[in-house]
């Protein structure tokens, strides 16, 4: 950690504390907005709807939780069916994810073959294409083949490694693996499946940790896909039923609205508070040195 | 670093001497048919969802096709058509103000309060929770549904400002001059995870260099302008084409935020939202091709612009 204060000459005095606690106090206050909004929006989903419109502050006066038993019950299905719909999703994502991102990733970081830099390229430039350049054509196959309203489209593709981010970020993890560990394995005998399987993906545990939370979170919150494969509304994936809660009530139940979403964002914040870890070694190894 | 500097690192390429170029090409035959077996999914996946849609629309990019009748060219026929599209100028106005004003914003905030974050502070990992956890909801529809509340007539702001006394009756999102605004403190509300990349960049700035600066007299304004800065370019750049290419592509919040329609007034009109209505709920397949081919262009020319323009600020250490 680079501490230039102390670096200007030893100062303990009183004018570098009230710096420090000018820092935390201005630290406090962006805090407090950025999670304000937050608290707020829980807070409100215990309350009567007139009286989310009247009340700014955080106080409470009793537990309202009629919100939640009319939200859980107010589209076709109760709200759990949706859950189960975007769960379904979520785990095809992640096992997807990463079966078929780490078979590349070993190719990319441990073998040699023809093209390979080619490749490497390309996959590079996808991480950066737009999905929109893509989504037509790829919708006219998937109503081809009759698969809108399956979970095919949001899930098939991610079995053959079309999120290249995370590619990237296991190919970077891989090259730290030391390459020792392998050598030693091929002159036991080890074919490079038996290499993988046995010493790159348990040592690689971080990687896919990091590479499975953040695509638990995408796909939880993916609104855009589901939005244009799944109509259906017993197809409807949590984001799809949030939004439906927009028609059904035209806008105005916020109550219910406020309490569905806090159970939408409670998996979010779960998988953000036990794999922030991971979330944090991740963007270490792509977006640092 | 980063997917970036791999990219650029190719095009150089490295020098190898005749001996190191035979051993490379043994072990390549070796290894060629289990790399192209590890491959196989990755390259699947490559021509059947990328390479292969990539040709599908730009071919239909010059046809008319409702997905019921076969596609029918109709040469360039979408691009004038385009020229002449209203909305479509409406959405282009509207992206590039919250790509032009969003990202920089947003990029400002994350950069500013990661340099508050790193000097040693006690708290850090707190602070840290507290800035990057709304870079994870903000993509939700709960978020957006959470934005429609805060920035209405009777929303959290307004309830606020009349608790302290202030007239406030205007409802952001349904007025034309501020809907768009409300979007882009939606964009800025998420700076946490440049933040966390600005983090880790800093982390990497070796301590000897604020030293020497320090010994040569450099005050806190050289050390931010003259160490801090250069050696955190590569970062700075990575965050702001990353950046730049996701906000081109942001959806769901105006999406939900206006109901669907990008108003009022198309002031919310997100490109892809325009997209969106015209391939997919006036199925417009051709038409909707074509604009999602000048998104690519637009989004290529920004970071070709982002390459060229790093020449002359980015700086790098090795």
């Amino acid at each position: 950690m680079t501490d230039v204060d102390s670096m200007a000459g030893p100062r303990p005095d009183a004018a570098s504390r009230l710096r420090s606690a000018g820092k935390h106090a201005l630290l406090i206050a962006a805090s407090l907005v950025m999670i304000y909004p937050l608290v707020w929006m829980l807070v409100s989903s215990l309350r009567p709807t007139e009286v989310i419109f009247r009340t700014p502050g955080l106080w409470l006066n009793e537990l309202y939780l009629d919100n939640y038993i009319e939200g859980w019950t107010a589209l076709a299905r109760p709200f759990d069916w949706y859950i189960v719909n975007s769960g379904i999703v979520v785990a095809g994502a992640v096992i997807g994810n990463l079966l078929s991102c780490s078979l590349a990733a070993y190719a990319f970081a441990r073998l040699k073959f023809r093209l390979r830099t080619l490749w490497f390229a390309i996959m590079l430039m996808t991480i950066m294409l737009p999905f929109h350049v893509v989504i037509v054509p790829q919708y006219i196959v998937f109503n081809t083949f009759g698969m809108v309203n399956t979970f095919l489209p949001l899930v098939l593709p991610k079995f053959l490694a079309t999120d290249a981010f995370f590619v990237f970020l296991m190919v970077q993890f891989i090259r730290g693996i030391p390459r020792e560990l392998d050598e030693a394995a091929r002159i036991d005998g080890c074919g490079h499946f038996r290499i993988f399987f046995r010493i790159i993906i348990p040592l690689m545990v971080p990687a896919l940790a990091t590479a499975a939370i953040f695509t638990f979170i995408w796909t939880w919150s993916d609104f855009f896909t589901s939005l244009i494969y799944l109509t259906a509304p017993d197809m409807y994936t949590v984001p799809l039923a949030l939004r439906s809660f927009l028609d059904a009530t035209s806008g105005s139940n916020w109550g219910a609205m406020f309490a569905m979403s806090i159970v939408s964002l409670v998996p979010l914040f779960l998988v953000f508070l036990f794999g922030q870890k991971y979330l944090l070694q991740g963007i270490a190894t792509t977006g640092g040195k | 670093m980063s997917a970036l500097g791999e990219l650029s690192k190719l095009k150089t390429g490295g020098h190898q001497t005749p001996e190191q170029r035979a051993a490379r090409r043994k072990e390549a035959s070796r290894d060629n048919r289990a790399g192209y077996a590890f491959l196989a999914p990755w390259l699947v996946g490559l021509f059947a969802f990328t390479i292969g849609p990539m040709l599908a629309s730009l071919y239909l990019s010059f046809t008319d096709y409702n997905l019921i009748q076969s596609p029918n060219f109709t040469g360039f026929d979408n691009l004038v058509r385009m020229l002449g599209d209203e909305r479509l100028h409406t959405s282009l106005r509207v992206t590039f103000t919250y790509v032009l004003v969003g990202v920089p914003l947003q990029l400002i905030v994350a950069l500013g309060i990661a340099l508050l974050l790193n000097k040693g502070m006690r708290g850090l990992p707190f602070y840290r929770s507290v800035f990057y956890l709304p870079s994870m909801l903000g993509g939700s529809v709960a978020i957006a549904l959470l934005w429609r509340q805060i920035f209405g007539t009777d929303g959290l702001i307004n309830q606020m400002l009349r608790a302290f006394g202030v007239d406030a009756t205007i409802g952001y999102v349904s007025h034309p001059d501020y809907a768009l605004w409300a979007l882009i403190l939606l964009h800025v509300w998420t700076f946490g995870s440049p933040m966390v990349i600005f983090l880790a960049g800093l982390r990497q700035i070796p301590t000897m260099y604020y030293e020497a600066a320090a010994l040569d007299g450099a005050n806190k304004r050289n050390l931010f302008l003259r160490v801090t800065l250069p050696l955190l370019s590569p970062i700075i750049f990575f965050n702001l084409v990353l950046q730049i290419i996701g906000a081109f592509q942001s959806f769901t919040q105006a999406y939900i935020v206006s109901g669907g329609s990008g108003g009022p007034s198309d002031s919310t009109l997100f490109y892809t939202l325009y997209l969106y209505e015209r391939g997919f709920t006036n199925f417009q397949m051709g038409y909707a091709s074509a604009m999602a081919w000048l998104l690519l262009v637009i989004i290529a020319a920004f970071t070709a612009i982002n390459f060229f323009a790093a020449k002359y600020w980015v700086f790098y250490d090795d």
